[in-house]
């Protein structure tokens, strides 16, 4: 681990071991904020609960849907974007202001829709996500280097052999970019929008144990989700450093 | 294929009016023949349509008017075939290996595997990057890099090289020692070959014959002959009559490049 990731860990250790302290002597009610060793069993405990598991694995399954969605829409609204300028232009500054809209109004919406079922929080999450995939994808086609395009032009090469031999390449950071937004903001989407209004999933579990008093089961859940959306963020980081550290001559 | 291997009639650019600009008279009209296997330079002052002579020449813009036959056939915007290019910017895909970057026109050709490997391990050996087969572009220096588009370039077997200021982003030690490369690539390969250039000392040193431009709309005002030996390299600058050479190029660049800065301004 590097210098910078010591001093990370350091500083996380020492903030819960503060808390911790902070929670046992009283410094901080029990009733707003449990200590953080509370907390981890909290969150053994909710795994160890058949309802909790088949709660996380709703939520795994939405995200992972309204990711799929997004990727796929996001990308091929992108490369139809790149093409036609004169539209994209006219539609940059909506694209640029989308994230003020508060996506969650639209949740009685979708539920009118697609009824009381997984499709509305697929929907809120995809809503999310899919503009930061169209935002970079078109970044990403956006700075395609001139020198590339006329190298495409003078080696003759056909459409498809652009595309796949070039645009595809030289894009994939922008790409990748896309997709850790798109996992992030389809968590938020379909957490938030399970917090809100709907009889399962984690973010229903933890507004539940809200409601219903249990501290140690809403910090449990919480934790949980920290420690699930931290790994898939770090393992994506990872991959990401892997693919490119010889393109950056690392 | 004719005595002439690259002929000019009356070629001209003019790019179109827009909205809020008007219309722009960027080149021509420009007479010129290349003999094969002759080392041409052009070298005009800036925003003279240097560039946009190449660009149309290897078919990657279309001209205005007149004609251009590259082996006897009409380029009309489509690149032909036995046309390479190398421009100035670093043009290395930064996701392949050198070997691979060498190979990737090659391989989209559909040449076969056996044939792609020789080619590119000759090639590598030819332009000195053998030992770095395996690196990526961004381990290697500007320098290498721009030999590695070269190689790219060379390993298709282009008859006419078109070279837009390829050295332009390199100091001038690295400059003159990749010139000597370059005639050593020149006479070996047998190759025709265009050189853009804003440099007077890189035209004078590497070239056959030089053909001046004027500041926009670009025409040749002046065909510079340098009598060089096809046997030269950069040793060339010591001697008077590179002196002779650049003198006379800047005696007739020096009214347009002041024009051009006015332009400019």
């Amino acid at each position: 681990m590097t210098r910078a990731g010591w001093i990370r860990l350091a500083l996380i250790v020492g903030a819960l071991a503060l808390l911790e302290a902070a929670c046992r002597h009283g410094l901080v009610s029990r009733h707003a904020v449990i200590p953080p060793s509370r907390m981890i069993e909290g969150a053994w405990n909710a795994i160890a609960a058949d309802e909790t598991r088949a709660d996380i694995w709703l939520t795994l399954q939405n995200v992972v849907l309204s990711l799929i969605l997004s990727m796929i829409v996001g990308t091929a609204a992108g490369l139809m974007l790149h093409k036609a300028t004169r539209f994209r232009r006219a539609l940059d500054p909506l694209l640029a202001s989308y994230y003020a809209v508060p996506t969650f109004v639209f949740y009685p919406l979708f539920i009118v829709l697609f009824g009381l079922n997984r499709w509305p929080l697929v929907a809120i999450g995809f809503l999310f996500a899919v503009v930061a995939v169209i935002i970079n994808t078109l970044d990403g086609l956006a700075r395609i280097p001139r020198a590339f395009v006329r190298t495409a032009a003078v080696m003759r090469l056909t459409r498809s052999q652009y595309a796949l031999h070039i645009v595809l390449p030289a894009a994939a950071p922008w790409f990748f970019t896309g997709a850790k937004f798109a996992v992030a903001y389809s968590f938020i989407g379909v957490i938030a929008g399970e917090f809100v209004v709907s009889g399962a999933g984690i973010g229903h579990a933890i507004a539940f144990a809200y409601n219903s008093f249990d501290n140690r089961m809403m910090y449990g859940l919480i934790v949980l989700l920290f420690v699930l959306v931290g790994s898939v963020n770090t393992l994506l980081s990872l991959w990401e450093r892997k693919l490119y550290a010889r393109r950056a001559g690392r | 294929m004719s005595a002439e291997h690259l002929c000019l009639t009356g070629v001209t650019r003019i790019y179109p009016a827009t909205e809020g600009h008007a219309a722009v008279h960027a080149l021509g009209p420009i007479d010129l023949s290349l003999k094969p296997g002759e080392f041409f330079s052009v070298v005009g002052p800036s925003g003279c349509g240097k560039s946009t002579l190449l660009d149309v020449i290897a078919g990657l813009a279309r001209q205005s008017a007149g004609t251009i036959l590259f082996e006897g056939k009409p380029v009309t915007g489509e690149v032909p075939d036995g046309i390479g290019v190398v421009f100035q910017e670093d043009a290395s895909f930064p996701w392949l290996t050198v070997f691979d970057n060498a190979a990737f026109a090659l391989r989209r050709a559909g040449v076969p595997d056996a044939e792609v490997r020789e080619r590119v391990r000759h090639t590598l050996a030819f332009t000195g990057l053998s030992s770095f087969a395996q690196a990526y572009p961004a381990q290697l220096s500007g320098g290498m890099r721009q030999r590695l588009c070269i190689a790219r370039t060379l390993v298709t077997r282009p008859r006419l090289l078109l070279l837009d200021e390829p050295f332009g982003a390199l100091d001038q030690q690295t400059r003159l020692l990749m010139g000597d490369e370059l005639l050593k690539l020149w006479r070996e390969t047998g190759a025709t070959v265009l050189l853009i250039t804003h440099s007077l000392d890189e035209a004078a040193l590497l070239s056959d014959r030089i053909g001046v431009m004027s500041a926009r709309p670009g025409v040749f005002i002046d065909l510079v002959e340098t009598g060089w030996a096809r046997e030269r390299d950069s040793r060339l600058a010591a001697e008077a009559g590179f002196g002779v050479v650049t003198g006379r190029l800047w005696a007739a660049l020096r009214d347009q490049s002041i024009k051009a800065l006015a332009m400019a301004s």
